[in-house]
């Protein structure tokens, strides 16, 4: 009796991992993506477009699959709810990359070289920030004494990301030779990258009133 | 007759069932780590195997009830302290069986002109203090231990919450077991000497006696009552004092056993005395109380904020409303059945202090001179025989006792089939024959026939320093004495 539950238990553990995997895939998936494409190799990037299609799927598929166990089989009873919001909230976060790379691919934004940096530090620091996000998690599952020290990481780069956000702003509308509609298209893209650090800074404020909660 | 009075002890385990499920599954409920129906059943499967296999053999076979002396008496007794906690589990109060039956025997007492118990009195007073302070001590212990536990073990969530469930589980199954065993007795001990039921073999593998087949009965009883009524209890002591994480859920279970275990255990204070280490003092515990306490000790440990402390008001309310429901139900159903139903519900015990009876008390270094004015007349009952007595002499409460049993009259006639009746399997066949020798013999008093039975055989013999084994022989006696008196009424 004890054997099966643990077991089980141990298997909803891992499920737990792969899911958090699937959003850390995602994140460097969507890194590596946004080099491509701003390589103009078009034809690779369809390949990490499918990747990333497939993680998404696969972490949705995770994320139904741990739900319908916290339901059937009534598993932490008094963290439910909480751990459900924050596996919805991460999942929104792999949709974020995988919705990015999917717009780069429909809209093709014309960016202008010396922009590259700049789009791929801001990538770079949304990704962290939601890397941080993952570390959490894991630390609420596993240690959440330990929650608070990535948690704090997560406004760390969040505002980093800001930082280059409005610099990249700046320096996009500060071009006298592209359109304001160029402009306001590069800005689009620039909001929908600083929005993923947004976003991730969101779940951590929420997980600390989950750990806040289960602490008490 | 006998299933008519079998009635009020099934459901007088029917309210058990409801009420006391909530000590040993209520936190796992309230907390949402076992579902109702799941705790039910094994609540109901463990109780039930606690009263077949282990109630047979627990010391007090009679149970509380066995102080009634007449059925129709235990019968109004059982149903008073069923009718009190059932009224007490619909309010959703936790609150103790036995105190019940405690309070329902004392309205027996009154309306009989028995004496009170007054050391079993003052022990359900004590255990409304002692139990649930001393569970809070514990719980609060063991809570801080755990929690510094799982601070440095850093255990995952889902692994925890496995190990808690299968704990709860566990803690809840070995709690129902203890329940159905510890109770039993007072459920449909008191039918036992007048039970038709013969052994029945299962193909020669086990063999179910008739004491069996009655716990077996009994044993449903507060397994139906679990399911049918248990949830509201449950939900209180697990939800309703204060909200409850798992981990906490599992602490309060932990401690009530730890309370029983350390403070209520004889088997432990025995093997402690043994081994030449020193022993919990045994004090009065409930494990009604118990487990409120422990509840209580989380709750405090966690700061107090979270505890409704206008529960827990209503719930000591309710324990101090037990017994007194109890004394005064019982006392007015008495009267009733005596008087309008024309039903006898107490053999009246006469006193005298007959030439045996002064031998006796002179023997037990007593002095006799103060009973010169009371030698020989006879009192109806044993308050007008202590009334008596207290006038010419000052006893201690030992003494007292002493005279008490050596000048109650019983006029026991040791019946044929009595020896034939005898389905105890822990009475043997050595005894048995002690018992058949006997046959024809009249004793005016109890302790004449406990005496003539010594006489025949040595297993009918108290050992000194022997506490548990001389429980158990005390047991034995009371079982042949209720059989005689049965067979000869």
């Amino acid at each position: 009796m004890g054997d099966g539950i643990l077991k089980r238990k141990i298997g909803i553990e891992k499920e737990v991992d792969e899911f958090l995997d699937r959003v850390s895939e995602a994140g460097l998936l969507c890194k590596q993506g946004m080099d491509i494409y701003l390589k103009g190799d078009m034809e690779v990037y369809a390949t990490y477009l499918k990747s990333i299609r497939d993680t998404e799927h696969k972490g949705d598929d995770l994320r139904r699959s741990l739900e319908k166990d916290l339901y059937e089989k009534t598993l932490i009873p008094e963290s439910r709810g909480d751990v459900m919001e924050l596996l919805e909230d991460m999942d929104a976060l792999l949709d974020r990359y995988t919705g990015l790379i999917w717009q780069f691919e429909i809209e093709r934004p014309d960016i202008c070289v010396e922009f590259h940096e700049d789009f791929k530090e801001l990538l770079s620091h949304s990704v962290e920030s939601v890397e941080a996000d993952v570390r959490s998690c894991r630390a609420f599952f596993k240690d959440i004494n330990s929650v608070a020290d990535h948690i704090h990481k997560v406004s760390f780069w969040e505002k980093e990301s800001d930082k280059v956000s409005t610099r990249l702003q700046r320096a996009i509308f500060g071009r006298k030779d592209l359109h304001l509609s160029h402009k306001i298209h590069l800005r689009f893209f620039v909001k929908q990258v600083d929005r993923i650090a947004d976003e991730a800074e969101d779940v951590a404020d929420r997980l600390n009133i989950y750990v806040i909660k289960r602490m008490l | 007759m006998f299933a008519f009075f079998l009635t009020s002890g099934l459901f007088l385990g029917w309210s058990l069932g409801a009420n006391d499920a909530a000590n040993v599954f209520g936190t796992a409920v309230g907390s949402r780590m076992i579902s109702f129906k799941r705790a039910a059943l094994y609540c109901g499967i463990f109780v039930i195997l606690g009263a077949v296999v282990s109630g047979a053999g627990a010391a007090k076979t009679l149970g509380e009830l066995g102080a009634v002396n007449a059925i129709a008496g235990a019968f109004v007794v059982a149903l008073a302290a069923g009718v009190t906690v059932y009224w007490l589990t619909t309010l959703g109060y936790p609150v103790s069986t036995t105190q019940a039956i405690v309070g329902a025997i004392i309205g027996w007492d009154l309306f009989a002109g028995a004496l009170i118990d007054f050391v079993t009195l003052e022990k359900v007073v004590l255990s409304w203090f002692i139990s649930p302070v001393l569970a809070a001590l514990l719980s609060a212990l063991l809570y801080k231990l755990i929690a510094y536990g799982m601070k440095h073990m850093k255990i995952n969530m889902f692994s925890l919450d496995a190990l808690t469930r299968t704990g709860l589980l566990l803690a809840g199954i070995a709690g129902a077991y203890a329940l159905g065993a510890n109770n039993i007795s007072n459920v449909v001990g008191i039918f036992i000497p007048i039970s038709p039921f013969s052994d029945i073999s299962f193909f020669g593998i086990f063999t179910l006696n008739g004491a069996q087949q009655l716990f077996f009965i009994g044993g449903v009883a507060i397994a139906l009552g679990t399911f049918t009524y248990g949830k509201k209890v449950m939900l209180t002591v697990g939800e309703g004092i204060s909200e409850m994480s798992p981990v906490a859920a599992l602490v309060a279970v932990l401690a009530n056993a730890l309370v029983l275990f350390l403070f209520a255990s004889q088997d432990l204070e025995q093997f402690l005395l043994s081994h030449g280490l020193p022993a919990f003092p045994l004090v009065p515990v409930s494990s009604s109380q118990a487990i409120v306490g422990s509840v209580i000790g989380i709750g405090l440990v966690k700061g107090g904020r979270g505890i409704r402390w206008r529960v827990l008001g209503e719930i000591i309310g309710a324990w101090v409303v037990t017994p007194i429901a109890a004394i005064f139900l019982s006392f007015i159903a008495l009267f009733f059945l005596q008087n309008v139903f024309q039903q006898k519900t107490y053999v009246p015990v006469e006193y005298r202090v007959t030439a045996a009876a002064e031998q006796r008390i002179r023997a037990a270094g007593i002095s006799v001179t103060g009973l010169a004015d009371i030698r020989g007349k006879t009192y109806p009952s044993a308050y007008q025989f202590q009334k008596a007595l207290d006038q010419p002499m000052t006893l201690t409460a030992r003494e007292k006792s002493l005279v008490m049993s050596a000048a109650e009259i019983d006029q026991l006639v040791v019946a044929i089939q009595v020896a034939n009746r005898i389905n105890d399997p822990a009475i043997t066949d050595e005894q048995k024959n002690a018992v058949q020798k006997l046959w024809g013999k009249h004793f005016m008093h109890r302790w004449e026939l406990e005496k003539a039975l010594a006489e025949q055989s040595q297993e009918w013999r108290m050992k000194p320093n022997n506490k548990k084994q001389n429980e158990e022989l005390r047991r034995k006696l009371d079982y042949v004495y209720r059989l005689i008196r049965s067979a000869g009424q």
